[in-house]
């Protein structure tokens, strides 16, 4: 078996695009599941009991099926329900919906681990809850959930390869196309593989050094 | 009603094939153990070449999608001369996947164990070996049972991720039924219930274990 490449350079165009593509749906899906994360979070701290129900519903359910039978559902089972989206469309809406029960847990154990005596002297200074939550619970949360808040968006990063399986054209689907056409499964898995890692290693610098940033203000 | 009927002559099938996505799981989990324990072993070696290797191999399968390591061996290995039925490809790539995340575990357990104890048992005169399955093993299962947990959750639902490459568990099963019935809604539906189904099951299984060995630890 010959190692050629070339064929990598000859499709730099349509591997550039879907890296873009990758970037994307991660990008656009990380912040539509912080978003939404973070309102089920708030929402926990101050709901009803109902309201409270139903967020933890949704966490446990999205929580306890595979991330691509949620895809399929929405993909090629919203159409019979009036929801027809485009693949890309499907692929962002369907990681953000997915992020958000994570990033719901983020959130929620971030508020959890403020210590009591924070919220107590908050209330005997006679803050509104409002105040509270801006002022005390959200600053030092932030600050404690920067960890696993990277460990999640980096579990989305990896997750983006499975919207190849609806067709989005991003990096995996992109490159195995380019392989079923060539043959050079070779080349194009490396080039698979380098791109993910260094995806991966990046963001998770990023985050070592977003951590060391904001843990200075921290008092240990 | 139609509905509902047409889910109720589906759900046969649908547990069939769950029943599969349950022994793939679980047969890559063994293998995931051995391999993670070995790798985990590894990581503690004096020889820095092991170290090497298996720090490299915890990198190379947590930071590489699953799908595109499944995509690896399903496109490589025939190209090597190698012909394995997907399911032997399926397996494999799960298990070694999810090995790089149970060494992980097993080496957080590890490092869990006081040190006090180690130099202990080195003053009692117990050696290495019996030091390892008396003392460290014990406590180290017991310290990473609910991530031990969690990761055969994971592994459950990264099984459908096999269903790329064809091996016949729920989701490809799913998608033969809802491309025959015209029914995905309802079909994906209740895949999800029965996946969530199965997790719950497991964690419910996993706190019970949980519970148990806190009490073996507390007398």
């Amino acid at each position: 078996m010959m190692v050629d490449f070339s064929v990598l350079t000859h499709n730099a165009g349509a591997i550039a695009g879907g890296f873009a593509v990758t970037l994307e749906t991660w990008l656009a899906g990380t912040c539509l599941g912080m978003a939404a994360g973070l309102a089920m979070a708030l929402l926990l701290l101050g709901g009803g009991r109902w309201t409270n129900r139903a967020i933890r519903l949704y966490i446990e359910v999205i929580r306890g099926t595979p991330f691509l039978v949620q895809l399929f559902f929405l993909y090629y089972g919203g159409p019979s329900i009036g929801l027809d989206l485009e693949p890309v469309t499907a692929g962002i809406l369907g990681l953000g919906l997915y992020g958000s029960a994570y990033f719901a847990e983020v959130f929620r154990a971030g508020f959890g681990s403020i210590p009591k005596g924070h919220l107590e002297a908050g209330t005997c200074l006679g803050l509104t809850r409002w105040q509270m939550v801006r002022r005390i619970m959200l600053p030092q949360m932030l600050v404690i959930i920067v960890p696993s808040l990277c460990n999640t968006i980096i579990v989305l990063s990896k997750e983006t390869a499975v919207l190849s399986v609806i067709t989005v054209p991003e990096l995996t689907g992109i490159l195995t196309g380019i392989g079923s056409l060539s043959f050079a499964f070779l080349e194009v898995l490396v080039a698979l593989c380098a791109g993910y890692l260094m995806l991966v290693e990046l963001t998770a610098a990023l985050g070592r050094w977003a951590e060391g940033k904001v843990g200075r203000y921290m008092i240990r | 009603m139609a509905t509902l009927q047409s889910m109720m002559q589906t759900l046969p099938l649908l547990l069939q094939a769950a029943v599969a996505t349950v022994l793939i799981s679980l047969v890559s989990l063994c293998f995931a153990f051995l391999i993670g324990t070995a790798v985990c072993a590894m990581r503690f070696s004096r020889s820095p070449l092991l170290r090497g290797l298996a720090a490299a191999h915890v990198h190379f399968f947590r930071g590489v999608p699953m799908l595109v390591q499944l995509l690896m061996l399903y496109y490589l290995l025939p190209s090597a001369g190698i012909n394995l039925p997907s399911l032997a490809a399926a397996i494999i790539a799960v298990s070694f996947c999810s090995s790089a995340y149970m060494a992980e575990i097993l080496r957080g357990g590890f490092l869990g164990i006081p040190p006090g104890q180690l130099e202990a048992a080195r003053l009692l005169g117990i050696r290495g070996f019996t030091c390892l399955v008396r003392i460290q093993v014990p406590q180290a299962l017991r310290l990473t049972l609910p991530a031990l947990v969690n990761e055969v959750l994971l592994v459950i639902k990264a099984s459908s991720l096999v269903s790329v490459v064809g091996v016949a568990e729920l989701t490809r099963t799913a998608q033969n039924i809802a491309a025959s019935n015209y029914r995905p809604l309802e079909t994906y539906f209740l895949v999800g219930v029965i996946y969530f189904v199965i997790n719950s099951l497991l964690s419910r299984l996993g706190r019970l274990g949980e519970r148990r060995l806190a009490r073996a630890h507390s007398s």
